[in-house]
């Protein structure tokens, strides 16, 4: 079942939190809304779901057009933030609230309700705790729950806001690769909204990069990692510098040292923003060529297999970061305080100030 | 970690005591000067009540409870009670419902009014209805025309009742409610719930225990009330007259044991109401708690 978004506007008084999104996730994909907080990613997904009304534009499922469809005529599945489990009722009976408050004539029988809920307590590894509260249960297991619960319905879409934002990093890694399992063997189109990049790029088919009420990018993880196409997305995936300098004629210059940005080859003269990896920055102990800026190592973090540095320009008193591989690291055996000279293997070069 | 615990507990009295510094003596003093103070202005009525009730023996309390008029009075006192607390029970919880659940225009200055008839003096309260009911009220000759009495007879008595004990149910549940959120009764509908569903499956099992508390309280107060009532009621022996007032008249009419027989019915009721609200009390302390450990829980690794 697709979802198409078309023009939606959202204000809220006088903070604009949807400006005319557009968007359109094919039936059966996993896409992640991804974007600080305040982009207005969780207000486009409660407008998806019905929960907030949207000012102008509309909802079309599968063709269908749902924009004044009431939330519980929708048919979607929708997780929260923080879970809502219903406090007073088993976690058998959460699950099944879904098939109980249907009307008689279309409620499944009290054996059916138990099999559909045992076999969603299964596929959630949640059996045996059947019998127990919400409160007697791990975040983790709480919020595996209430997926349950919003797949009893056999909902056209599932929507999830933040859904392991309350929950500490290392159960967040283990529910984030398990969901990503359930959906290859649920395969229920499912949106969910993050503002974590690591696990937007990990878990998803596609990303939707929002930023300030606006869609900025959308494509697969890959692509939009690779191929940043604004500024703010750049900025937003991964680990960046960023450089204030002047693009003239396929050059940039940031402070002492030129680089190549072929593809400003038509422009003269113009203030541009240079963006470079952590990764992308190479470390030496002498200068390697006109890109080679001078630098002091402030401080040196060396856990696992990639070692930060964090080194300060000296031009400018600009601090920068560099991701080196360990290996590297120990051949430049770098230390603090240490003159070194670095230098952008690559760098995205956008016009502007 | 329990001897720990235990012994932590063992030693907390100690150690505030040295903390604050007061000496022992200062210390026994305000404990004694509360006790006197409790025992002087509510054990020592208490009490009193109770011997004055029975100061011309058991056959005479009987005999003052089971008379007519005093029988009448305790009726009616249950009929004001069991429409009025029924009314603010649904107003109580729509105006809680409306203000914790939706954003809406004029939502403060609502706050604000249902707290009106806590701030009025109750004899006030009951001249608002003696001047919109009353023979010179402003409806007063509409309502004489269709033959409607409703000043010094039983429907202004359960208005003024009904309007002095608004606030109870709605006061208990407004912050309830607000710390509660509206996430549930969003997932109750997403799951294809309606509206009425969502409130007996999902939002009444969370408020029940605040909604009881309130009810209590608004049922006391109701049985309680003297002033707005003895103001709109005209004191008709027999017809118009409630426990408290019934107590007043024989009081009057210096029938002193009669009298308080017909309070110590009251007081009775009083504890009971005492009882049952610490009851309440507790069974919501635990409802709390757990959430507050549901939500306390530690992450645990459950994969």
């Amino acid at each position: 079942m697709s979802i198409e978004v078309r023009h939606l506007h959202k204000a809220f008084g006088s903070f604009v939190a949807l400006d005319d999104v557009s968007l359109d996730v094919p039936g059966g994909e996993l896409v992640a809304l991804l974007g600080p907080s305040g982009s207005g990613k969780t207000t486009l997904l409660r407008i998806i779901a019905g929960l907030e009304p949207a000012d102008r534009g509309s909802i079309h499922f599968h063709g269908e057009d749902a924009t004044d469809q009431p939330v519980r005529e929708r048919q979607v599945g929708f997780v929260f933030q923080h879970y809502a489990l219903f406090r007073h009722m088993s976690v058998f009976e959460n699950v099944a609230f879904g098939l109980r408050v249907r009307p008689r004539a279309v409620r499944p029988s009290e054996a059916e309700i138990r099999d559909t809920v045992m076999g969603l307590l299964h596929l959630v590894q949640l059996d045996v705790l059947a019998k127990r509260r919400p409160s007697e249960l791990s975040g983790g297991q709480r919020q595996r729950v209430a997926l349950a619960r919003a797949l009893a319905v056999k909902p056209k879409v599932l929507l999830l806001d933040e859904p392991f934002g309350a929950l500490d990093a290392k159960v967040r890694k283990e529910l984030r690769r398990w969901l990503r399992r359930l959906h290859e063997e649920v395969h229920v189109t499912s949106v969910f909204v993050t503002h974590d990049q690591e696990e937007a790029l990990e878990v998803s088919d596609r990303v939707v990069i929002m930023n300030e009420g606006r869609i900025e990018q959308s494509g697969t993880p890959e692509s939009v990692y690779e191929h940043p196409a604004t500024p703010f997305v750049y900025g937003f995936l991964g680990d960046v510098n960023l450089f204030h300098g002047r693009i003239d004629q396929g050059r940039v210059t940031i402070g002492g040292s030129e680089l190549d940005a072929p593809e400003w080859a038509d422009v003269r003269d113009q203030a541009g923003l240079a963006y470079v990896r952590t990764y992308d920055v190479d470390v030496a102990a002498l200068p390697t060529g006109s890109a080679s800026m001078e630098a002091v190592v402030r401080r040196v973090r060396a856990f696992g297999p990639i070692v930060r540095l964090e080194l300060t320009l000296s031009d400018g008193e600009r601090t920068i970061e560099a991701h080196l591989p360990r290996d590297r690291f120990e051949a430049l055996a770098v230390t603090h305080g240490q003159r070194v000279y670095v230098s952008p293997k690559h760098v995205r070069v956008f016009a502007g100030e | 970690m329990a001897t720990v615990a235990l012994s932590r507990t063992a030693a907390a009295p100690r150690a505030v005591a040295r903390a604050t510094g007061e000496s022992r003596a200062v210390r026994w003093a305000l404990t004694a000067l509360a006790l006197v103070f409790l025992g002087l202005m509510l054990m020592l009525p208490l009490v009193l009540v109770f011997t004055e009730a029975f100061a011309k023996g058991t056959q005479a309390y009987l005999d003052a409870i089971r008379e007519p008029d005093a029988l009448s009075a305790a009726r009616l006192t249950l009929l004001i009670a069991s429409i009025a607390v029924p009314i603010n029970l649904v107003f109580g919880v729509a105006a809680a419902w409306c203000i914790s659940k939706f954003e809406f225009l004029g939502k403060n200055l609502l706050i604000t009014l249902i707290d009106l008839p806590f701030a009025v003096s109750p004899v006030v309260s009951g001249m608002i209805f003696v001047l919109l009911f009353g023979a010179h009220g402003w409806f007063g000759p509409w309502l004489s025309d269709h033959n409607i009495k409703i000043i010094f007879a039983v429907p202004g008595m359960v208005l003024a009742t009904t309007f002095v004990t608004a606030p109870f149910v709605a006061r208990e549940l407004i912050p309830l409610m607000q710390e509660q959120g509206a996430e549930e009764e969003e997932a109750a509908v997403v799951l294809g719930a309606n509206g009425w569903q969502t409130f007996v499956r999902v939002t009444l099992p969370n408020i029940k225990w605040g909604l009881l508390y309130g009810l209590i309280l608004c049922n006391a107060r109701a049985m309680g009330e003297f002033g707005a009532v003895s103001v709109v009621s005209g004191h008709i022996r027999g017809e118009t007259n409630t426990l408290p007032l019934h107590v007043e008249i024989l009081y009057n009419e210096y029938a002193f044991a009669a009298s308080f027989a017909a309070a110590s019915v009251l007081t009775l009721l009083a504890l009971v109401t005492l009882a049952l609200k610490t009851a309440v009390e507790w069974q919501q302390r635990r409802a709390l708690a757990e959430v507050a450990e549901a939500e306390g829980a530690p992450e645990r690794i459950d994969a």
